[in-house]
Order: structure tokens, then sequence, then C-alpha cells
């Protein structure tokens, strides 16, 4: 192939820090690739595994779940609900045979313009080398054959 | 009238199912006199060439129990659907592969060498491996073709309703038969005999705040007899579980596993679990957290213990034991 692999990355980002600290990155005009697909959530909190599994099911090759410093969550601690969750899922994941770089948990404020495009350009790169999950016609996800998983 | 004519089917499961039937005890005589049984390998002698010869659509209902793993279920199932009018997924595997539905964390290669060559009390020095043809001095002799997956029976036919369970609690098949037998059907893809709220909800014990700072396996701690389980430490899945099954469990001081299925609006009950269980942990530090997770043994296996097959992410091949 000579065009090179663009990642499908979700981005699920809370509304009162992480969609804020992406406008704020907007507002300072700066680059960063345009990879992630941002869906606003009231909270990271709201965000159920199922969420991140469906997101992957349906075609994203990695996903990003952003939300509030911890003791600064607009529901006091939903982001702390957050960060159990998805300790917990990146845990299971790995069973599933998809590597657990492929979700990943960052903390955004509204003031973290630039913490919020590091999280992208970095991770869209982690994905990258990663390739693209396979998705077989009986609806399987996996991951690239060729590429060595690390477990 | 004519009495309906119903066919009982059992592909890969345990046989549980089989004797769930029969566990509606002496409500079964009064099935059994409103229905004409015209299959069921278990009770009656009847061949598949019989089946085979029956008109389409000749069969009012069938009940069939088990995931689809190998050539055979496979063949029946479709078999079974072109004769049947309704086509029921009776328990926990036809619903969503249940315990068979596990294999899909393995390759087929890897399950024939742990079961036929690995486990401690085989003895198989030559390694022979059973294969869909023997060549015999007496001729050719078949198997059935096992399939690289275990799938829920309504990813290879059409299923018009679903009976939860592993297996479906007495109560559960008495309401499904006779809902059944009513004639007054739910729409089609309803789930029969169970109820439309989380089994949490139903459930006899004291709740207060979740708040778990270790996991115990049920014989590791000594239950308290009244206290919500998961409060205890004790992975409860009644949280993401339909109800309707009678809390059987909880009833024996046994937490609930799952069998009945996600609950109304839930579409993975493995997910769900994991939420569950996740923000019932009593802590904010990242550290601790992963701490009290690591104990949990398996938990993809734990919280899609009875729905594996129904998540479309399970890789092929893969080896959970690597992890």
């Amino acid at each position: 192939m000579s065009q090179e692999y663009e990642p499908k990355i979700i981005g699920f980002l809370c509304r009162w820090c992480s969609y804020m600290g992406a406008d704020l990155a907007g507002t300072m005009r700066a680059k960063y690739v345009p990879n992630v697909i941002p869906i606003k959530v009231m909270c990271s909190g709201r965000v159920d595994p199922e969420f991140v599994l469906q997101a992957i099911k349906k075609g994203a090759d990695g996903v990003l779940v952003a939300g509030c410093h911890p003791g600064d969550c607009h529901y006091i601690e939903g982001n702390y609900k957050t960060l159990r969750r998805m300790t917990l899922l990146s845990q299971a994941i790995k069973s599933f045979g998809i590597d657990p770089r492929r979700v990943r948990l960052e903390w955004v404020s509204a003031a973290e313009g630039d913490v919020f495009v590091k999280t992208i350009n970095e991770f869209t790169q982690t994905i990258k080398e990663l390739g693209p999950l396979e998705r077989l016609s009986n609806g399987i996800v996996r991951e690239p054959a060729a590429a060595g998983v690390a477990r | 009238m004519a009495k309906p004519k119903v066919a009982f089917y059992w592909a890969a499961s345990c046989g549980g199912c089989e004797i769930a039937v029969l566990e509606i005890h002496e409500k079964l005589l009064d099935v059994a006199a409103q229905v004409e049984i015209v299959f069921w390998p278990v009770a009656i002698d009847a061949k598949y060439k019989d089946v085979e010869a029956m008109e389409d659509k000749s069969i009012d209902v069938t009940f069939f129990n088990g995931a689809i793993r190998s050539s055979e279920n496979e063949h029946i199932a479709k078999l079974l659907r072109q004769k049947s009018k309704i086509m029921i997924a009776f328990g926990s595997c036809a619903s969503e592969g249940c315990i068979p539905g596990l294999a899909n964390f393995y390759t087929k290669d890897a399950l024939m060498d742990r079961v036929f060559k690995e486990t401690p009390s085989t003895t198989n020095e030559e390694g022979i491996l059973p294969g869909p043809e023997t060549q015999v001095a007496e001729g050719k002799l078949t198997l059935p073709v096992l399939w690289d997956h275990v799938w829920p029976l309504e990813d290879v036919v059409d299923v018009d309703y679903f009976i939860p369970g592993c297996s479906p609690a007495p109560v559960t098949v008495a309401k499904a038969f006779e809902t059944i037998l009513s004639g007054n059907l739910p729409p089609k893809g309803s789930v029969l005999g169970a109820s439309e709220v989380a089994l949490c909800e139903e459930c006899p014990r004291e709740r207060h705040d979740k708040k778990v700072k270790k996991f115990y396996r049920p014989h590791e701690i000594v239950d308290d007899g009244k206290t919500c389980l998961m409060e205890q430490g004790i992975i409860c899945a009644g949280l993401a579980t339909r109800g309707g099954c009678g809390h059987l469990c909880i009833n024996a001081n046994m937490p609930c596993r799952g069998c009945y299925g996600p609950p109304p609006r839930v579409k993975d009950q493995g997910a769900a679990l994991l939420a569950a269980i996740a923000s019932a942990v009593d802590s904010n530090d990242e550290e601790e957290i992963k701490q009290i997770m690591s104990e949990i043994p398996d938990i993809a296996g734990l919280c899609w213990r009875f729905s594996l097959a129904k998540c479309s992410l399970v890789n092929k091949p893969v080896a959970a034991a690597a992890q």
C-alpha cells in the first residue's frame, strides 16, 4: 500500500473539562492529527464499557476516554468510576485478543489544550503502530494477524 | 382442533435443558396432553430422516437447546427451522452460547489437544484425534465436523423466541409453555417466561452502598446470609442479569452467575457486569484499584461466562492463557 494507514479513533470527551480542552486547542490554533472523532458526553463516568466495545465493533481501531482530573469532576466522583471501569476493561480486553493500548484513558482539563493535542497525536501514533483491527465477515474483530500483539 | 405438533432438540449443550423440561413435574402431563411430540431424540424414537420427510412448517413449535458448534448442529438447526412455524431458543446455550461459547477464547486445535492429549487423565500415546472421516477395515466411518467457532442459534437460523437460563428454572419453563399454549404470543424476539427487570431488583437481600476493598470467591468467605453478596465482596451477576428465575442461587447463598442473560435494554451483559464490578470497588487510587482488580481471576471469562459467543469481539485465534 502506498498510502499510509490512517486509524479511526473514537474519543469520548467529558463536557466540562476534556471537550473544553479540545475547544481550547482549536482557539489556540494548535495543529494536530485529524484521526479522532470526538463524542461529547456529560461525564466520562457516562462512558459505559459497552460503548467502548461497540465503538471497536463498529469500526474504531482505538478508543480514547477523556475526563476531568481526579478531584475535579463536575459530578464529584464520576471520573473515579471511569478510572475503575477503564482499568478493569483494559484487563478484560486482553482476553479478547485486543491490545489494551487501543483503549486509553486520559485526564484533560479545560485549560489543557496542549495536553489534548499531545494526547491525540501520541495515541494516533500508537494505533498507527498497532495497525488496523481486522473485521471478519462473521463480525469478529481481531488484531492484524501479522503484527505481533504484546500481551 | 388438532394438537400442536412440538419438537425438542439438543445441540451443543450439557443436557440440563432436557432435564429442565421434565422439571416442571406434573405440569408436564398437562403440556403432554395438549401437544403432540413429533421429534425429541432424548425421549422418543425418531430419526433425522423422519424430520426430513415432514412437510415444511408442519411442526408448530421447536424447542431448540444448545449452541451451534458442529456441522450436525447446524444441519439440524436449519432443518428444524425449515419444518417449524415457531423456533424457540431454549436455554442459555441456544440463546447466547453459554459455557460452550467460552470455547471461542481458544482455537479448535488448542481445544482438541487439551481434551484428547493433555488432560491428566488422558492416555493417548499415539496422539490420535477424532476426525470427520476414519478408514477402518469395514469401510469409512464419519463424524460431524467441529466448527472453528461456537454460535448462538440466532446467528445460524431465524429465531422467534428465547427462553433464558442455564438451565431454565421450572417456573420459567412452565410460564413459557403456558404462554405458547395460550396462543397469545408476544412480539417476535421476546424472551419468554422471565422478568422484565434485573435479578437485583427481585433479590430479597438487604442492599446498602457497595464499597468493596477485596473480592472473594464464594468459598473464601462466610456469607452473613442477609446482606447483598456484592457488598460482601462476592461477585454477583444479579445487577447485569435478567430476573425471573426465582433467585435460586441466591436462595442457596450463592451469587448469581448470570445465566438468564442481559436484562432488557442491556445489549452486552459482560460489559454491564464489568461496569458493576468496577463501580463497587472502594478506592480512588489507581494503584490500589489495579491491585484490588488484579485479584479477580479471568475477568473476561467471569463477565462473559454465558454470553461470550454473542460478543463479537472474540478474537480467533487467541490464547487467553497467554495473558
